[in-house]
């Protein structure tokens, strides 16, 4: 029945209706989704929202604990720490989303071409997955930004290329059991080009497993970015990431001042979090086989 | 035996040389100058060339490789240019203390996550399979950094129960002598039970914050793993059988559970190293981790490039041990392997 | 039929599984007796409960399935009450049990020896230093070439007929009073089938030890039971001595297993297959007859009230509303 939920387009209208199942059936997803809605709008209209500017200091309040002005308390430099929350949405997400679909379209597109054809395309791009896979994956991120250099652009490129090896596999082994499928014996018969075949009628199939894969990845990409930011690459003070910001509580919480660390931490977690249960649920959604 | 392991190490060997080419483009082939970059923010034209003849960064590139490899084999990873100490003997010295942390937090990661795995798969729908399976998801959503603060916090400042949390000992205790360099088997080894509790007391929080972080993978496998085996049919068989109920979940169902649990531990020791070096920089850990970061810090190149080194080179090693262990534990292996 | 107690007696057994697609109405009002010595087949087509039936006796049936209702007594010991300790007792020492699969039915990374010693120890006080030498001797009684070689293989490295000695060996390795055989000869090639019943009927015999043998197969059970049990989802439907059950079957299903039958003395065309398959067991209104849907002899009454159960000559029961008459000799 899974099977051929991926390979023959099901009705919208039974993905619906699955969708639907799920969702009711398990709240925990659906209060997944309207997490992630939130944190969506944050990333979209973070400087809207936001109370404060999120640069703007004023010593006069510095080290504030959370209170009706400053919910979440200031920081060191008295800067407003919700209002810094809100508008790091925008960078985190960003981070996340651009490492993530750089990933998942060089990565899926190198998976296509292994599994289609095999042989030496197979071998060289297995090599390169295998060699990313033979270093602790974040040990390599920090090694490729500290070379590149200390910006945005490069932890987003670390990131894409840690991820890299997952997407390969997953996309490899879909195209590889369905590269001499009947249907697509009969698209080559008709005179389509690899290209197209792989394009029109092998790529589609890779989606479902990589929907899954994307969300699940989201959530590590984003913890992947503030690690980084946290020991010195990428991001920079004043800007607000919330790996730095946890970074600038870190001295901090030693003596007492908690809330400069714990806000965007607790906030960090939550949106990992979000991601892993939407993976999950995603996984429901897509592949009913493996519930348990 | 030996013939397997030999086996596998010769497996390894396209990884090792992967990992060696990678570090070293890492530094030469890459946009940038590196000769500046060595040379330092305030250098002159004439001192960036010389520095580029001396790091040979003016011939061709398969020959630097050539050199690159020359300087690996006689054990040369450059010097430091903040302290100009070489970078081998510092990693040397640091190691153990890194390592003393992974496996701790290994090892905490192990007795907690695998048998809750296997109570919430005897237990399927239980109160405590979802306990496990929030745990599990949350457990992975968890940012290290962040859970060693709170950690440290809540178990220094709040409650006074931890020592102050930087550092492998307290200032008031001396190192144990060197043996193994891991601080607890050097005092266990020196008979030394006050050192030992210490450096136990500085251990147990960064091992606890690296153990809950890979605990979520554990744990999941190990779940996932023991219900295909427990409703496979040899354990009918051996339940048709009459052996014990221990018996059977261990020896028959746990042993063969083993085997997919022992494979992501290959992945587990992937986020384990990387997450030391967040957890290092926390408790002020006088690991690579920390080495690392001050290098960093100070855009000094050689030691990172001899820290990504490695770490890549203990993680194809810890690989090839879970590989050897894989292989005592199935002898299927031995055949087709 | 002798008048001493049975063996084994099941009575008025009905077993459901709850699964999330509904309830599986998997065994229902199931009896049946097995004789001290006696060879009893089970038979009846993929599906019909044959193995849950075994797996209720042994009371090692997950943990979704439902006894409803009914007895189990084995040597005069009440098996659906027996607490788990007491029932380690008797599986493998009492009844033993040989599987489907014989494959995937040993654990594959365990020497067989260790397997068979495993069983040992727990059920005989074989000291420790003999243990090896009594597996040694079980696998020699199954007649597996160079057992002291075969003690420390892996099932990998065996064949599927091995492995079907050694799950033998490792059945038979208490000497119990009964033994199941679950189709003990599917996925087996035809000469393995046969050396592997001549086996197990010959230990029976040696032994004096009574056997279930469940199999889809009517020539096999004909060939070696002394009385054969007809099944047919989750229904007993006919149970009578071999003789009696091919000369005079009272069941249309029966009449039509037999039909189906390949034997010599039948053209391969004139073979009478079953229309139609099992009804689906999930389903809330199953009639009472299951297998009226399928009946050429069915008449009004077979999907209501209770099915009726009928005693032909003594050990010769049916469970029909219209059995197939035949004149008086
Ligand atoms: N664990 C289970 N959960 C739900 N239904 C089950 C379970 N085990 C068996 N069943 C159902 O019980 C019925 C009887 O199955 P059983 O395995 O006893 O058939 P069988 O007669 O042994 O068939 P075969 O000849 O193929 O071995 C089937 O409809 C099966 O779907
Ligand atoms: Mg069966």
């Amino acid at each position: 029945m899974g099977a051929s939920a991926t390979i023959a387009a099901p009705g919208w209208r039974d993905t619906w209706k699955h969708v639907r199942y799920v969702a009711t059936d398990n709240p925990v997803t659906l209060g997944a989704f309207a997490l992630f809605g939130f944190f969506l709008l944050l990333a979209l209209f973070g400087p809207w929202i936001a109370p404060y500017d999120p640069l703007m200091s004023d010593t006069t309040v510095a080290l504030k604990p959370p209170s009706a002005a400053h919910w979440f308390g200031t920081d060191s430099l008295g800067r407003d720490i919700l209002s810094r929350i809100i508008v790091a949405a925008q960078l985190d997400f960003g981070i996340a989303v651009s490492a993530v679909f750089a990933s998942f379209f060089l990565g899926s597109a190198l998976g296509c071409l292994a599994g289609f054809y095999g042989g030496w395309a197979d071998r060289i791009i297995g090599r390169i997955a295998d060699t990313i896979m033979a270093f602790p994956l974040f040990v390599l991120a920090m090694g490729i930004v500290a070379a590149l250099g200390n910006s945005v652009a490069n932890i987003i490129l670390a990131t894409a290329i840690i991820n890299l090896p997952f997407y390969i596999r997953v996309s490899r082994a879909e195209v590889n059991v369905r590269r001499n499928a009947g249907y697509v014996e009969a698209a080559r018969l008709a005179g389509n080009s690899d290209a197209r075949i792989l394009a029109l009628h092998l790529f589609p199939n890779v989606l479902p497993p990589m929907m899954v894969q994307i969300s699940l990845n989201m959530g590590w990409a984003i913890l992947n970015a503030a690690g980084l930011s946290f020991i010195g690459l990428g991001v920079r003070p004043p800007q607000a990431e919330w790996g730095i910001m946890v970074a600038e509580g870190a001295t901090y919480i030693i003596s007492g001042e908690w809330w400069i660390a714990l806000f965007p931490g607790a906030t960090l977690m939550l949106v990992v979090f979000t991601f892993n249960l939407l993976g999950d649920g995603l996984r429901d959604i897509l592949d009913p086989r493996t519930r348990t | 035996m030996l013939k397997m392991i030999l086996r596998r190490l010769a497996g390894a060997i396209p990884n090792i040389v992967g990992v060696v080419i990678v570090t070293f483009l890492l530094t030469r082939a890459l946009p940038g100058d590196p000769a500046a970059y060595f040379a330092g923010p305030s250098a002159t034209t004439e001192a960036i060339e010389q520095i580029r003849a001396q790091l040979g960064l003016d011939k061709s590139l398969p020959h630097q490789f050539v050199l690159y490899l020359k300087e690996l084999a006689s054990g040369d990873l450059g010097n430091s240019l903040s302290t100009g100490q070489p970078v081998l003997a510092e990693i040397r010295t640091r190691l153990p203390a890194s390592l003393e942390l992974t496996l701790c937090g290994l090892v905490l990661a192990c007795v907690t996550a695998i048998p809750l795995g296997v109570l919430a798969a005897t237990r399927p729908g239980s109160w405590i399979d979802h306990l496990c399976r929030m745990l599990a998801t949350a457990g992975v959503s968890l940012p290290t950094f962040f859970t060693g603060l709170l950690l440290a916090y809540v178990c220094y400042f709040l409650l006074g129960i931890s020592p102050s949390p930087v550092g492998r000992l307290d200032v008031s205790f001396p190192a144990p002598a060197t043996v193994t360099g891991l601080y607890l088997v050097d005092s266990l080894i020196a008979r030394d039970m006050e050192t030992f509790r210490a450096a136990a007391a500085q251990l147990i929080l960064p091992a606890a914050t690296l153990g809950l972080f890979v605990m979520a993978p554990l744990m999941r496998m190990t779940r996932a793993s023991m219900l295909g085996v427990l409703s496979s049919d040899f354990i009918r068989t051996a339940r048709a059988s009459g052996l014990s109920g221990t018996k059977v979940l261990y020896t028959y169902a746990f042993r063969n559970a083993l085997l997919p649990i022992v494979t992501t531990l290959g992945m587990v020791f992937s986020f384990l190293l990387g997450s030391n070096v967040l957890v290092e920089k926390v408790f002020a850990w006088p690991g690579i981790g920390s080495y690392v970061i001050e290098a960093l810090v100070s855009s000094d190149y050689a030691p990172v490039q001899g820290f990504v080194l490695t770490m890549a080179l203990v993680y194809v090693m810890l690989n090839l041990a879970i590989d050897v262990m894989y292989g005592v534990i199935d002898p299927r292996v031995g055949i087709e392997g | 039929m002798n008048a001493e107690a049975p063996l084994l007696s099941v009575k008025d057994y009905s077993l459901e599984f709850r699964t999330r697609s509904g309830t599986v109405h998997a065994l229902e009002d199931v009896s049946i007796e097995v004789a001290r010595g006696e060879t009893v087949g089970i038979v009846g087509e993929s599906g019909s409960g044959k193995s849950v039936l075994s797996f209720g006796i042994l009371r090692i049936l997950d943990a979704a399935a439902d006894v409803r209702a009914g007895a189990i007594s084995f040597a005069g010991m009440d098996m659906l009450a027996a607490k788990e300790s007491a029932l380690q007792q008797v599986r493998g020492r009492e009844i033993a049990m040989i599987f489907q699969n014989p494959r995937t039915a040993l654990n594959p990374i365990r020497k067989i020896g260790r397997q068979i010693e495993d069983v040992l120890r727990t059920h005989t006080s074989t000291l420790q230093a003999d243990l090896k030498k009594k597996a040694i001797e079980c696998l020699a009684q199954v007649r597996i070439t160079d057992p002291e070689r075969r003690y420390s293989a892996y099932p990998f490295e065996l064949s599927g007929g091995q492995c079907q000695r050694v799950m033998i060996a490792l059945a038979l390795a208490c000497n119990p009073s009964l033994l199941i055989a679950d189709e003990p000869t599917t996925g087996l090639d035809v000469t393995t089938q046969a050396a592997i019943m001549e086996l197990v009927s010959e230990l029976a015999r040696e032994r004096s030890m009574a056997t279930i043998l469940i199999t889809h197969d009517l020539a096999l059970a004909s060939e070696y039971c002394d009385r054969i049990v007809v099944m047919h989802a989750g229904h007993v439907v006919e149970s009578a001595p071999t003789a009696r059950l091919f000369e005079r079957p009272r069941h249309p299903y029966t009449a039509r297993l037999i039909a189906s039958t390949p034997s010599p003395e039948v053209e391969i065309d004139s073979l009478a297959s079953i229309p139609g398959n099992l009804p689906d067991l999930r389903r809330n209104d199953l009639p009472k007859c299951r297998f009226h849907a399928r009946c050429d002899r069915a008449v009004a009454q077979c999907t209501v009230g209770p099915l009726p159960e009928a005693t032909f000559e003594p050990g010769h029961r049916v469970r029909c509303f219209n059995p197939l008459a035949y004149t008086a000799p």
